[in-house]
């Protein structure tokens, strides 16, 4: 791609936000995007119900990168699809709180008003790109279908657009491969075009649910990379769900650790990296493999996950936590302000903090 | 492409050869005598039995028969019947009846059978689901001998909607029941996949990447989902029409209609070597190309499959 050109692609883009935001009916306060406010999710399934979210809340501001950080069947995945308003209803059934985006609950909203949000205002990114996107139509008609549901724009624009942002994700030889099937690029590929479809409408937040999980280590740090630049370019609200921390460390603003459908620690990346709060997140930080440890055996989380249909009463972590002492499988802790702006839901965070 | 369909045509020969040998052999060998009851109630003189021998090479051995048929085949003779009709006139005459039972029969597959199965498959569990699964289950399991007989009976000779029978014109009125008669026992197999389909292909990742777009649900799930979910009906229904094509021997025989099905039938019960056996060749000259356009057709539905 010559500069021209990607400075055009820039003007274009300068030009759609201003445009999208004076349009938008929605108008962030003080830059605050999203807030999730005590939400509650359960599925209800034949086997029973499973409290897979138990009160989750965080807030978004734009520009910022709030990393959601949990083991598998934390509740990272549901948390997104609540937000984004794509669960499966049923068996899935919100059960409490609100999910605001510029203080309008979107969980009450009319569905056509809702829908009208996915695309221009959140948008989402998913783990597995080849199964997301559909195999029988090609790739630059699923991103044109962006400008022509949303936008109304004809067939020939809406596909000039595609091209547009596919060279903007970096796509090589676009304007060539716009009409070819996803099984026809690589994963990396694939997961670009993804990307692309999701910033074609530059939406305020963008949700990327494990992006990078199914490539290569090298190809990871380049969409990182890429979900990076399109951020600052855009002044997104990025929510990046991962289950490594090594993958976003460099990359997010703050970090939320979630634990059984709650959050158990927040904090900014630098400090909860440097001393972590809560004894969980404590675990996973000891459990990344470091370069200068080489050989040495990684210190894993002992246990399993709970069963989100029978969790355990108090502390959800008191079966694997070090620390647990007889008050943990009585008192739920609470989130709790345990150093200036940070928050961990543990009885003996201070414990954990000091050493 | 073009390569893949050569060697398609040519795969096709082996197929055709060994078709039409196997037929021949099975009516060579089957008993009875082709001369019986073509003298009235006597027997044949034996003069008239020599000549007819004689005429359609039937004291040759079985390979030396064959291999004349195959002479004239390649010259695009189809022989003569027993009865000293051209089987080639014969077949193209019932070819153009057939031809339009079975696409009016496709058209009942396409129509009820799709829609029933969409709307099935989006109201799961509901009534309408079970209300279409018991219905399909019904049809599949009564004959279509049962199924055209009652639906003569009822529609045709009570109610007087429909002609009970189907005149040498084979008009589309005429047509409309005996091609839904036909057409039953595909529509209920079409409604079931299309249902299972549907199902299926609502939970996938881009069916949820669909809705995450901000799509309608009319967009994800009637273009989305449905476009994926045809792959499998479209080709159910391209191999039904060579099926279809072979002729429908018990529908044509209840409306009393002037098909490929009902001569084959009858060349049968002749033991009408010749006919069956062009009858036969032509069938699988017919069911061997509606194969080959299935297979092109699904190269077309399907971006995956790749036919270089
Ligand atoms: N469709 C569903 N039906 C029933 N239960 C579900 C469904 N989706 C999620 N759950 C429940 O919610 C829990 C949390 O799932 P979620 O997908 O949010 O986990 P996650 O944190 O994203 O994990 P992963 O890292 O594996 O993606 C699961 O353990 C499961 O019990
Ligand atoms: S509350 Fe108790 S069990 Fe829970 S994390 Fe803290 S110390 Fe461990
Ligand atoms: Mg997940």
């Amino acid at each position: 791609m010559t500069t021209t050109e990607s400075s055009s692609v820039a003007a274009t883009r300068g030009e759609a936000r201003r445009q999208a935001t004076a349009d938008s009916v929605y108008k962030p306060k003080d830059g605050l995007l999203l807030e999730v406010d005590d939400l509650f999710v359960e599925f209800h399934t034949d086997d029973g119900v499973a409290k897979a979210i138990n009160g989750v809340s965080f807030d978004l501001y734009q520009g910022e990168t709030l990393a959601i950080l949990g083991e598998s069947g934390s509740g990272k995945s549901v948390t997104a699809q609540a937000v984004m308003g794509i669960l499966d209803m049923p068996p899935a059934r919100i059960t409490g709180g609100q999910v605001r985006y510029c203080g309008q609950d979107l969980l009450t909203m009319p569905d056509e008003q809702r829908r009208k949000t996915r695309g221009p205002e959140i948008s989402m990114v998913f783990q597995d790109a080849l199964s997301s996107l559909n195999p029988v139509f090609p790739v630059g008609w699923q991103i044109a279908e962006m400008f022509r549901q949303h936008r109304g724009m004809n067939k020939s624009d809406a596909f000039e657009r595609a091209i547009k942002l596919m060279q903007r994700v970096q796509i090589p030889a676009a304007k060539e491969r716009v009409k070819a099937y996803p099984h026809q690029f690589s994963g990396g590929m694939r997961q670009r075009i993804m990307i692309a479809m999701a910033i074609a409408l530059d939406p305020a937040v963008l949700i990327a649910d494990e992006p990078t999980t199914a490539l290569d280590v090298t190809v990871q740090a380049q969409i990182m990379g890429l979900l990076q630049e399109l951020q600052e370019e855009r002044q997104m609200g990025l929510i990046l769900i991962t289950h490594d921390l090594g993958v976003v460390a460099d990359v997010a603003d703050k970090i939320a650790v979630m634990y059984a459908g709650r959050i158990v620690e927040r904090a900014d990346v630098y400090d909860l990296y440097r001393q972590p709060a809560h004894p969980y997140t404590k675990g996973l930080l000891e459990s990344i493999p470091r370069l200068d440890l080489k050989g040495q055996n990684l210190a894993a989380i002992g246990g399993l996950p709970p069963n989100l249909m029978r969790i355990p009463p108090g502390c959800a972590f008191n079966p694997r936590c070090r620390y647990a002492q007889p008050l943990c499988t009585q008192d739920r802790p609470e989130l709790r302000e345990v150093l200036p702006s940070r928050e961990a839901a543990c009885h003996f965070s201070e414990e954990v903090l000091n050493g | 492409m073009g390569k893949y369909i050569v060697r398609r045509l040519l795969q096709m020969i082996p197929v055709i050869l060994g078709a039409t040998f196997l037929i021949y052999a099975m009516v060579f060998a089957l008993p009875g005598d082709p001369t019986a009851g073509k003298c009235g109630e006597r027997p044949c003189p034996p003069a008239y039995v020599a000549k007819f021998r004689e005429e359609h090479n039937l004291n040759d051995p079985l390979l030396v028969q064959y291999g004349k048929y195959l002479g004239k085949l390649a010259q695009g003779d189809l022989g003569t019947s027993f009865y000293g009709i051209p089987v080639k006139e014969e077949l193209a005459k019932r070819y153009v009846t057939t031809g339009k039972l079975a696409l009016m029969a496709v058209a009942w597959e396409t129509l009820i059978g799709i829609f029933a199965g969409v709307l099935a498959g989006i109201r799961k569990g509901k009534f309408i689901d079970n209300l279409v699964l018991v219905s399909t289950l019904l049809v599949i399991s009564i004959p279509v001998f049962v199924i055209g007989a009652t639906l003569q009976m009822f529609l045709g000779v009570r109610m007087g909607l429909f002609p009970v029978t189907v005149s040498s014109q084979a008009t589309f009125y005429e047509l409309l029941l005996p091609s839904f008669v036909l057409a039953s026992a595909s529509v209920a197999y079409i409604a079931r996949l299309t249902r299972a389909n549907m199902v299926e292909n609502l939970r996938a990742d881009y069916v949820r990447t669909a809705i995450a777009k901000g799509l309608t649900r009319r967009r994800a799930v009637g273009l989305h989902t449905l476009r994926n979910s045809l792959i499998p009906v479209v080709t159910y229904i391209g191999v039904d029409i060579g099926a279809l094509l072979g002729g429908a021997i018990v529908t044509e025989r209840i409306f009393n209609i002037q098909g490929v099905g009902g001569f084959l039938f009858r060349s049968i019960g002749a033991r009408d070597g010749v006919a069956v056996v062009g009858t036969v060749t032509a069938l699988v000259v017919v069911y061997l190309f509606a194969n080959l356009l299935v297979d092109l057709l699904y190269g077309v539905l399907d971006p995956r499959i790749s036919h270089d």
